[in-house]
């Protein structure tokens, strides 16, 4: 059920996360020396313009990303299709994006308490 | 599910690829809730990040490095086969990208051990 | 070859439309002997009312595709020691494609599929013009020649499961000859083309699994010929043509 259009997306969300999922998986080898803290995660990303603009990108590719890649799954495995598909598509990249958005803004701008 | 005609390397280098997204999808709503903790309940997000001292869930976030990786490779070999001039080495650079997994996700398992 | 032989246990799928079950026949064993020989033995000693398709038996027509111990096979050309070995043999009708009776199946559905790919020849002069100069070196022609020996028998399409799971997706040969024409320089519909392999059904939904390549009796490379044509795809996109 790809057509050239969701075929497109899928492969410029993919190429746009290349980038970013190599610099996640970077700073996940880098933040976990010494172990783990909140109050460490929050001290490098409260306040921060550039963690809420490179995980933002992150958020919005990625629910395009596996909202289509689902979508192909679900299609070929139960046959599904139509606007039943549709909503299953849209549905799940807005509420990634919603998930994602609100978890960014979590610990960036809205954070309460840090212990 | 893997019948003869689903034997050869590229399937199951398909088959990595399905199966590391499907996973990845299913994780990306709980790693979001976690995060959101920080807005909602500190002290729950603490006790979380604290949670991540146990041997099994460093043992999880290695496997979910590993599935990233695998993800990531697999799909940027994907789009050279589909964007660049062929190549005949698609085996190859499949047990590659797998190979380079294994070495990102070690990395990774050897920073929280 | 002709003393006094073995024999091999032979399973073959019997019955009617999508009803059916696997039935055992013994049949004489040679050192020679092809899938195709098997089951024709079968249908001239045993049981004449075994249903199956063949033609040319030099593996040249691409009508005596099955499935040979569960991998998609040309009969004709699939010596019976080089899949069988020691074990049973089991021979089933061509998967994907709806069954009509025992080995035969209906071809319909992948033939339909050639034309809503446009893998037919759109022509670009008449009769009375000069016939068209095409230089076998031309690279444009390379890309056309590599897929040039399809012979039709849907092994690649049984072997897809894209097919499998995607009941509008083209499939391989048909994509395959679509990009074969699409670098043909006497074919004057290659935005038609592209435009037939961009939609619900097209290029776009091969997963490079790769089955088709794996498979292919006659070594051509269809996931090869569908990244061309999601490479077009992609620049006409680009370009805003498509």
């Amino acid at each position: 059920m790809l057509t050239l259009r969701l075929y497109m997306l899928q492969r410029i969300t993919a190429l746009l996360m290349a980038p970013l999922v190599l610099g996640h998986i970077g700073v996940m080898i880098y933040a976990v020396q010494g172990g783990l803290s909140a109050a460490e995660i929050l001290g490098r990303t409260q306040g921060s313009v550039f963690w809420f603009s490179f995980y933002g990108l992150f958020v919005l590719a990625v629910s395009v990303h596996a909202a289509i890649g689902l979508r192909t799954i679900l299609h070929e495995v139960t046959g599904l299709s139509g606007r039943l598909l549709m909503f299953f598509t849209w549905g799940t990249a807005l509420g990634l994006s919603v998930l994602g958005m609100r978890a960014i803004l979590a610990v960036t701008f809205l954070t309460r308490g840090v212990s | 599910m893997i019948r003869p005609h689903r034997r050869h390397p590229l399937f199951l280098a398909f088959l990595l690829h399905r199966t590391s997204g499907i996973l990845l999808a299913l994780f990306l709503p709980v790693h979001f809730w976690v995060l959101s903790l920080a807005l909602t309940d500190a002290a729950a997000f603490d006790g979380f990040i604290r949670f991540t001292d146990l041997a099994v869930v460093k043992l999880a976030e290695g496997l979910l490095i590993f599935l990233l990786a695998v993800h990531i490779f697999g799909g940027l070999r994907l789009m050279a086969l589909e964007w660049l001039p062929w190549t005949a080495m698609q085996k190859q650079l499949a047990a590659g990208a797998i190979a380079l997994s294994c070495f990102v996700s070690a990395t990774f398992f050897l920073q929280v051990i | 070859m002709n003393e006094p032989v073995k024999t091999r246990r032979v399973s073959i799928w019997r019955g009617e439309g999508e009803t059916g079950q696997f039935e055992t026949y013994d049949v004489p064993a040679y050192d020679n002997q092809t899938v195709l020989d098997v089951v024709s033995h079968i249908q001239h000693y045993i049981d004449p009312s075994l249903s199956y398709r063949f033609a040319c038996r030099v593996g040249m027509c691409g009508s005596c595709a099955m499935m040979v111990n569960g991998e998609p096979r040309w009969t004709c050309r699939t010596h019976v020691n080089k899949v069988a070995g020691q074990d049973v043999l089991e021979i089933a009708p061509l998967r994907n494609l709806p069954v009509i009776k025992d080995l035969a199946t209906n071809m319909d559905p992948f033939f339909d599929k050639w034309v809503k790919a446009e893998a037919v020849h759109h022509s670009s002069a008449s009769r009375d013009e000069e016939m068209m100069v095409v230089l076998p070196d031309d690279a444009e022609r390379k890309k056309a020649d590599a897929g040039i020996e399809c012979i039709n028998c849907a092994v690649c399409y049984a072997a897809c499961d894209t097919v499998a799971g995607n009941a509008d997706y083209l499939g391989p040969a048909a994509l395959q000859r679509a990009w074969t024409l699409y670098n043909d320089a006497r074919d004057a519909g290659k935005q038609t083309i592209l435009e037939a392999v961009s939609g619900a059904g097209g290029c776009h939904n091969c997963h490079a699994q790769g089955g088709c390549s794996h498979y292919c009796p006659n070594e051509l490379n269809p996931m090869q010929a569908i990244a061309g044509l999601k490479q077009a795809t992609t620049r006409a996109m680009l370009k805003g043509k498509l």
